[in-house]
C-alpha cells in the first residue's frame, strides 16, 4: 500500500514537473534571434550572377552566410571562442570559401551554397601571416598559407599539401605577405625593419626558390600596412616620413624607386599614416594597375602606375570610405562622401518630419555613394546611392560593394556599409534600406525589463489627475479636451476596424512601434533594454523581439564595466520612467553616467554629476526624491559618497537615515570585505573588515540577492505540521573563494555567507577537491552553486539552504544589527551531468510560485531545473513525515529531462546570461537568454494555474450555467405547484 | 555573577563535518599585558575596543586573547572591567546610538614561530552601544579562521541583541564582560552521497528479491481493488428499484 502511494506521489510530482511546449505553441510565447558578431571578412559570392549571398567571418569566429535581400541567415558556423577559433583570414573562389583559423592551425573549405565542409587540415604550428589563392593559366588551383618560418602549397580541391618550404633566414626576416599574379611564381616578401626588404620567389610546380633578392629599404617597418601590390607585380610602398611613394618591380628591379609625392602635387594629412589599396579581381591575374591612396581621414586619390609613372586619375575629397568592387571584366571602384549638410537636400517629408516630431532633431548626416570608372575615374551615370546616417548609430566604417551588370551591360551596384556601432546596413540604389543587423546584440553586457507605459489615452486621464489644480474653468476645459481625446481615439479604432476588416486578414498587420507601445493586460509585454560592450543600447519589444530605438554612446572605453539602474519605474505619470547606465573603465575606475527614458532610448534632460573621481561603488536606495527617482549613490576612492539626484530633498532625507545606511566594498586583489556607514555629512566610516589572505585563496564572487524579490512564506510547513523559519536576511552576501593552489588535490572553493551590514560571517564552508569555474545563484534563504569536483572529474551542483528554526526571533522585522543566533544551515550536493554556462533562478510577482533554476548549457539548450531537486532536506531514508512534506528521496544524480529545456531546439549559442523578470501573473516569469542569439520566452515554473487554457471550453460550461439556472427556476415553479396542491387536499 | 549561557549551534547536515568550536568564558579582573606568550604553546594578542561620542575610532585594550594554536585551535580570554569612566562614556554612547567597535590584530594560527604569527592589519566588527549596554556586557565573540588557520574574521553579538531603550539603572551590571568566545573553522561542505545512495539500492534490491509479497498471485495482490469494485457494482445496481417507486407519491 505505501509503495502504492509512493508511487503516485512519484506519479504527481513528475506530472506537475513535466512542462513542455506543444507544437502548436512553438514561437507563440518565444522569439530567438541569431547574431553573428562584428564583421571581421565579408565576400559577396559572384560566382553565380544571381546570387544572393553574403560570406561573412566575424570577430567572434563566426563564419557565415547571409540572404543579401533580406539578412537573414542562411547557415552559421560558431567556432570555439578565444584565439583557438579565431578566424585569421577568408578567401572566396567560385564556391569555395577558404578559412584559416586559430592563429594558422587549420585551413578548411567550404561550400557557400549550403555551407557544408570540403575538407579540413591540420597545418603544422607556427604563426601565422598571410594567405592568398595561386592561380596558374586563369585557374586557380592552390592556397598559399605563409607562417612565420615556412610557406606552404595547397591543394584546393582537397586541401592536400603540394609542397612546404622553410623560409630562408627566417630569424632576421619577418615575412609579413605573400603574393601570385597568376605566372607560376609565388613572391613572398619579409622586411627587416628599418633595413631592408626581402623577396623569395618559389616556384609553383615543386616549391623550388628560383629567386631571392634583398632591397634596401630603411624607412619600412611593416609591409601590410604601407605597401601593396600594383599591377604587373609592381611593389609600391608609401612612406609617410619622407612624404613619397616607392616603386620595386619585384621580377627586374633590385632597387627601389622614389616619386615624391610633392611631384604629383600632393600632401598628406598632419599625423596620418597613408594607406594603399590596391584591387586583384582574379587571383590567377595580376592585380590592377589603378590603386586608391588615402592621404588624410576624408582624402582619397585613384591613382594610376603606367610604366612607372604615377598619374592621377580623380582627387576624392571629401570621401569617407573607398572600396573596389569588379563584375565580369568591369572594375568600379565605389567612393562614399559626405553630403553638404544643407536642408534644401533633403526630401521635404524628412525635413517636415524632423521639424513636427523631435524638438531637439539634428539633421541625419547622410552620405552619397557614387561609382567610378576604375580605369579612367570617370562617374558613372547614374549611379548616386544615398545613406541617410542614423542619428543614433556610428560613423561608417567599412564598405563591401556588390557590383552586378544590368540588362544593358552598365553597372549596377548595392552597398553594406558596416559603422562604428556594429551595424550592416544594405542599401539598393538609389538608397533604400533593404535591411539592417544589428551585430552589436551578439555581446549584450547587461540588461533589464521596464514596464511599458499605459497607453496614450489613459496616460492623459491620469495626466489630468497629476497636474495641479488651477482654477474651475481650466479644470473643465482639460476634462473636455481629454473627454476629446479620448472620442478622438475611439473613432480612430473604428476607423481602423472598418478599414481592416474590407482588408483580407493576412495583409493586416500589426506592427509594433513606439506609438502603439502600451501595457497588456497581464504585464506580459515589457521594454528589454539591453546594454552591449560596443556601447550601443537597445529597446527591444518583448514580445516580437523588434528593435524599437538604439542609442549609441561613443567614446565608450574598450574595457568598459557597464550597471544599468532602472532609478524611476512607468509607475509615475507624468514623469518619465529613467534609467541610468554607469560606465566605469576598469583600468582607471572613472565612470560617467548615461540617464536616458528607457521606453523612447532619449537622453534625459537631466544633467547627470561630473565623476571626477574614480568609483568604487554605487548602489540604489529604497529612498525617493519629490519627483520619485530612487537614489542612486556613489562611492568614490576617497570614501566620499555623492547621490544623483542630488536635490535638497534627497540630502535632506539621506541626513536623516544616514545612520542605517550601510555599504560593503570588494577588494579582491588584497581580499578584503570592508563594511562601511554613511555619516550625516555624506563622509563614511569603516565600520568592520574582513580580510581573507590572498596567499590561500582569492575571491571570484561576491553577490547579494535582488532587491526586487518577493518571499510569500515566512517558513515551510514540515511533517508533523510544525514550521521551520527562513533565514530570510535581505543583507545576506554570498562570497566565493577560490585556492590559489590548483593542485587538484589541495585545490578548493570556499563559500562564505557574510552579513553586508554587520560583517558578521554567518557560514564559513570549504569545499574540497574542487575547482572553479563557480556558478552562484543567491536567493530567499538559500544558495545554490555549482563547481568542477577534481577528484571525481565532475561538475557538482551544492544547495546551502539557512533556517531560523522552529521559531522566529523577531517575526515583525528583520535587522541584521538584532539577530543573535546564527541560523542553521544545511547543505547537501548532487552530481550534475553537464557543465554549464550560467545559472539564474525565476522569479514572479509575489513569489508564491516554486521556484525553478535556469541553467544555461553550453550545448545552446536552457534547462529550467525545479528547485525542489535541490533541496537539502531531501532525505536519504523516505520517513513519513518527508512523505507527508512531498520531499524526494535523495539521489545523488540529479537528472537532465529533455522536456525541460525551455527552448526546445531554438539553441542559444554561447549563452552568456540569463535574464528573468517577473510579469503581471504570479504563474508567469518571463526569461531572456542571451549570448551570440538572443532568447526569450516565458516559464511557468507552477503550471499556470492562474490562467485558463486557450482552449478552455466556453460554451460548456457558461450552457451548463444556463441550464442549471433553468432547471432550478423549473423546479422551484414545479414544487410551487406541488405545495399548492398538497394544500387543496 | 558571571554565569556561563549555554551556546548551542545545531546544524544540520546530512554528513558529519569537522567543526572547531570552543566555548571559554572568562571575567578575572587581573590586568593582562601586550602580546604575552603562556605556557601550553599559546599565544596572546590584545583585543581591544573603542566606543566614542563622535563615533571616531579610539581603540584601547579590552582584554588579551589568548589563542591556542594546532590542529584544534582554541582561546581564552582575559580581560578589565571598565572603568567608571569608561561606563558612563558607554552610557553616552548608547544614548546616542554610537558603536561599540572591537578589533583584533590578524594572526596565522598554524604556526609556532612567532615571526609569521602576526601580520599587517586588523580585523574589526562592531554592535550598536545601546545593545551592549542594554545586555549588561554579555557578548559572543567569535573568531573566524579560514583553512589554512589564517584568522580572517570576527564578529560580536549581544544576547539580547536589541535596543528597547530601558535604562540600565544598576552601575554594577555594567563593570564587568560577561563574554563567551569561540573560534570557528570552516565547515567541509558535503559532496554527493554517492556511497549510501547505492548502500540503499541494494538493500533495496534484494528486499525485493526475498519479499514473498511480490511472488503473490493477481487475486492475492489486488483482492481489495477487486472486493471493492463488486461492492461499488452491486451498490449501484441495488440502487435502481427505487426509482420506479417513485411514481406512489405523485
Amino acid at each position: 500500500m505505501a509503495k502504492l502511494i509512493l508511487l503516485c506521489i512519484k506519479f504527481v510530482l513528475l506530472c506537475s514537473i513535466a512542462d513542455a511546449v506543444f507544437e502548436d505553441q512553438v514561437g507563440k510565447f518565444d522569439w530567438r534571434q541569431q547574431y553573428v558578431g562584428k564583421v571581421r571578412f565579408a565576400h559577396f559570392d559572384m560566382h553565380v550572377q544571381s546570387s544572393k549571398k553574403v560570406i561573412l567571418a566575424t570577430e567572434k569566429n563566426v563564419f557565415a552566410s547571409l540572404n543579401s535581400r533580406t539578412g537573414d541567415l542562411y547557415w552559421r558556423h560558431v567556432d570555439k571562442t578565444g584565439p583557438e577559433g579565431n578566424i585569421d583570414a577568408l578567401l572566396l573562389h567560385g564556391q569555395d570559401a577558404v578559412l584559416v583559423a586559430g592563429n594558422g592551425r587549420v585551413l578548411r573549405s567550404w561550400e557557400v551554397n549550403i555551407g557544408g565542409l570540403n575538407w579540413e587540415i591540420v597545418l603544422d604550428s607556427g604563426s601565422f601571416q598571410s594567405a592568398c589563392f595561386v592561380g596558374q593559366q586563369d585557374s586557380v588551383k592552390y592556397v598559399a598559407v605563409l607562417k612565420k618560418t615556412a610557406i606552404s602549397l595547397h591543394y584546393l580541391s582537397n586541401g592536400h599539401q603540394k609542397w612546404l618550404e622553410n623560409l630562408p633566414e627566417s630569424e632576421t626576416v619577418q615575412y609579413q605577405a605573400v603574393y601570385s599574379g597568376g605566372n607560376g611564381e609565388v613572391y613572398t616578401l619579409g622586411v627587416v625593419p628599418h633595413s631592408h626588404i626581402a623577396v623569395v620567389v618559389y616556384s609553383v610546380e615543386d616549391g623550388e626558390i628560383t629567386k631571392q633578392i634583398s632591397v634596401e629599404a630603411p624607412w619600412l617597418s611593416n609591409i601590410p600596412t604601407s605597401c601593396a601590390v600594383v599591377g604587373q607585380g609592381m611593389l609600391t610602398c608609401v612612406d609617410p616620413a619622407t612624404v613619397s611613394l616607392y616603386t620595386l618591380d619585384l621580377e627586374e628591379q633590385s632597387q627601389m624607386t622614389q616619386i615624391p609625392l610633392q611631384s604629383l602635387g600632393l600632401e598628406v594629412s598632419p599625423g596620418f599614416q597613408p594607406v594603399l589599396v590596391s584591387t586583384q579581381p582574379n587571383p590567377a591575374r595580376p592585380p590592377l594597375s589603378e590603386f586608391f591612396l588615402q592621404l588624410g581621414p576624408d582624402h582619397h586619390l585613384l591613382l594610376q602606375l603606367n610604366n612607372g609613372q604615377i598619374v592621377t586619375l580623380r582627387d576624392f575629397k571629401p570621401a569617407l570610405l573607398v572600396s573596389f568592387a569588379t563584375t565580369g571584366e568591369k572594375t568600379v571602384a565605389a567612393v562614399m562622401a559626405p553630403k553638404n549638410k544643407t536642408v534644401k537636400n533633403y526630401p521635404l517629408s524628412l525635413f517636415v518630419f524632423c521639424l513636427s516630431t523631435i524638438v531637439d532633431c539634428f539633421l541625419p548626416q547622410a552620405c552619397s555613394l557614387n561609382l567610378f570608372s576604375a580605369e579612367s575615374g570617370r562617374r558613372l551615370l547614374d549611379t548616386t546611392l544615398i545613406f541617410n546616417m542614423d542619428p543614433n548609430g556610428g560613423k561608417p566604417e567599412k564598405l563591401y560593394v556588390q557590383a552586378f551588370l544590368k540588362k544593358d551591360d552598365s553597372v549596377g551596384y548595392r552597398v553594406m556599409v558596416q559603422t562604428e556601432d556594429h551595424t550592416l546596413t544594405f542599401i539598393q540604389q538609389p538608397g533604400r534600406v533593404m535591411w539592417t543587423r544589428e551585430e552589436a546584440l551578439s555581446d549584450v553586457v547587461t540588461m533589464e525589463m521596464v514596464d511599458l507605459p499605459l497607453t496614450g489615452t489613459q496616460a492623459e486621464l491620469e495626466g489630468e489627475f497629476g497636474k495641479k489644480a488651477d482654477g474651475l474653468l481650466s479644470m473643465v476645459l482639460k476634462r473636455l479636451s481629454s473627454q476629446l481625446i479620448l472620442l478622438q481615439a475611439w473613432m480612430a479604432h473604428l476607423w481602423k476596424l472598418f478599414y481592416d476588416a474590407r482588408k483580407p486578414r493576412s495583409q493586416v498587420k500589426n506592427d509594433v512601434t513606439i506609438e502603439n507601445l502600451s501595457r497588456d493586460e497581464f504585464n506580459l509585454q515589457k521594454m528589454m533594454v539591453m546594454v552591449t560592450a560596443s556601447g550601443k543600447l537597445f529597446g527591444i519589444d518583448s514580445k516580437t523581439g523588434t528593435i524599437l530605438w538604439r542609442h549609441y554612446l561613443d567614446n565608450i572605453p574598450s574595457n568598459a564595466a557597464f550597471k544599468l539602474m532602472v532609478q524611476r519605474t512607468t509607475a509615475h505619470f507624468p514623469h518619465p520612467p529613467q534609467c541610468t547606465l554607469l560606465i566605469k573603465d576598469k583600468d582607471t575606475g572613472l565612470a560617467t553616467l548615461h540617464v536616458f527614458n528607457p521606453i523612447f532610448g532619449r537622453k534625459s534632460h537631466i544633467t547627470p554629476p561630473a565623476l571626477p573621481q574614480p568609483i568604487l561603488q554605487s548602489l540604489m536606495l529604497p529612498l525617493i526624491d519629490q519627483d520619485y527617482a530612487k537614489v542612486l549613490l556613489l562611492v568614490d576612492d576617497q570614501y566620499k559618497v555623492s547621490a544623483f539626484p542630488s536635490t535638497k530633498n534627497v540630502l535632506q532625507q539621506l541626513q536623516e537615515m544616514a545612520g542605517s545606511i550601510f555599504f560593503y566594498l570588494v577588494d579582491s586583489n588584497q581580499g578584503r570585505l570592508s563594511g562601511y556607514r554613511l555619516r550625516t555629512d555624506l563622509s563614511t566610516e569603516l565600520i568592520w573588515e574582513v580580510i581573507i589572505p590572498t596567499e590561500v585563496q582569492r575571491i571570484v564572487t561576491v553577490k547579494g540577492k535582488r532587491p526586487n524579490e518577493h518571499v510569500h512564506s515566512q517558513g515551510r510547513v514540515m511533517g508533523d505540521r510544525s514550521v521551520l523559519y527562513k533565514y530570510l536576511n535581505p543583507n545576506l552576501l554570498a562570497v566565493v573563494t577560490e585556492s590559489t593552489d590548483l593542485h587538484q588535490e589541495r585545490s578548493f572553493v570556499g563559500i562564505l555567507l557574510i552579513d553586508g551590514v554587520t560583517g558578521r560571517i554567518i557560514h564559513e564552508a570549504v569545499q574540497r577537491k574542487a575547482r572553479g569555474p563557480v556558478h552562484l545563484v543567491h536567493s530567499e534563504n538559500w544558495v545554490v552553486y555549482e563547481y568542477w569536483s577534481t577528484k571525481s572529474r565532475r561538475n557538482e551542483f551544492s544547495v546551502l539552504e539557512l533556517y531560523e528554526g522552529m521559531e522566529l526571533y523577531n517575526s515583525t522585522v528583520f535587522s541584521s544589527l538584532d539577530r543573535p543566533h546564527p541560523p542553521q544551515v544545511l547543505q547537501q550536493s548532487y552530481i550534475f551531468p553537464s557543465s554549464i554556462s550560467t545559472l539564474e533562478a525565476t522569479l514572479t510577482e509575489k513569489g508564491i510560485t516554486s521556484r525553478h533554476l535556469l541553467v544555461g548549457l553550453p550545448s545552446g539548450a536552457i534547462l529550467s531545473l525545479p528547485k525542489m531537486f535541490l533541496d537539502p532536506r531531501r532525505p536519504e531514508i523516505v520517513s513519513e513525515q518527508s512523505r507527508e512534506e512531498n520531499l524526494i528521496p535523495y539521489a545523488p544524480e540529479m537528472p537532465i529531462r529533455t522536456e525541460w529545456f525551455i527552448n526546445y531546439n531554438q539553441t542559444v549559442s554561447r549563452v552568456r546570461g540569463i535574464y528573468t523578470a517577473p510579469s503581471g501573473l504570479e504563474s508567469t516569469c518571463l526569461v531572456v537568454a542571451y549570448g551570440l542569439d538572443i532568447y526569450q520566452t516565458r516559464v511557468y515554473p507552477s503550471k499556470q494555474f492562474d490562467v485558463l487554457k486557450d482552449d478552455y471550453d466556453y460554451m460548456l460550461i457558461s450552457s451548463v450555467l444556463f441550464a442549471l439556472f433553468f432547471a432550478t427556476m423549473i423546479s422551484k415553479r414545479l414544487a410551487e405547484v406541488k405545495l399548492l396542491n398538497r394544500a387543496w387536499r | 555573577m558571571a554565569h556561563l549561557s549555554p551556546f548551542q549551534l545545531s546544524i544540520f547536515s546530512t554528513v558529519s563535518f569537522l567543526l572547531c568550536t570552543n566555548f571559554v568564558c572568562c571575567n578575572n579582573g587581573r590586568r593582562v599585558g601586550d602580546a604575552l606568550d603562556t605556557e601550553f604553546g599559546g599565544f596572546s594578542v590584545p583585543l581591544e575596543h573603542s566606543f566614542e561620542v563622535d563615533d571616531v575610532a579610539k581603540f584601547r585594550v579590552r582584554g588579551a586573547l589568548v589563542l591556542k594554536a594546532g590542529r584544534e585551535p582554541s582561546v581564552s580570554l582575559s580581560q578589565n572591567q571598565l572603568s567608571e569612566e569608561d561606563r558612563t562614556k558607554l552610557k553616552e554612547v548608547a544614548a546616542v546610538d554610537g558603536l561599540y567597535r572591537i578589533r583584533v590584530p590578524r594572526v596565522f594560527l598554524q604556526t609556532d614561530r612567532q615571526t609569521e604569527r602576526q601580520m599587517e592589519g586588523h580585523l574589526t566588527a562592531f554592535v550598536r552601544a545601546c545593545a551592549m549596554v542594554e545586555s549588561h556586557l554579555s557578548d559572543v565573540i567569535s573568531l573566524h579562521t579560514d583553512v589554512s588557520g589564517y584568522l580572517i574574521g570576527v564578529s560580536i553579538v549581544t544576547i539580547p541583541g536589541a535596543c528597547r531603550g530601558t535604562e540600565v539603572e544598576d552601575e554594577v551590571d555594567l563593570e564587568v564582560f560577561n563574554s563567551t568566545l569561540s573560534i570557528v573553522a570552516p565547515v567541509n561542505a558535503p559532496g554527493p552521497e554517492t556511497a549510501l545512495f547505492l548502500e540503499r539500492m541494494e538493500q533495496e534490491m534484494e528486499k525485493k528479491g526475498k519479499n514473498p509479497q511480490e511472488q503473490k498471485s493477481f487475486f492475492a495482490k489486488y483482492w481489495y481493488l477487486i472486493l471493492g469494485g463488486a461492492i461499488f457494482l452491486m451498490a449501484t445496481s441495488s440502487a435502481q428499484p427505487p426509482a420506479g417507486g417513485d411514481r406512489e407519491q405523485s
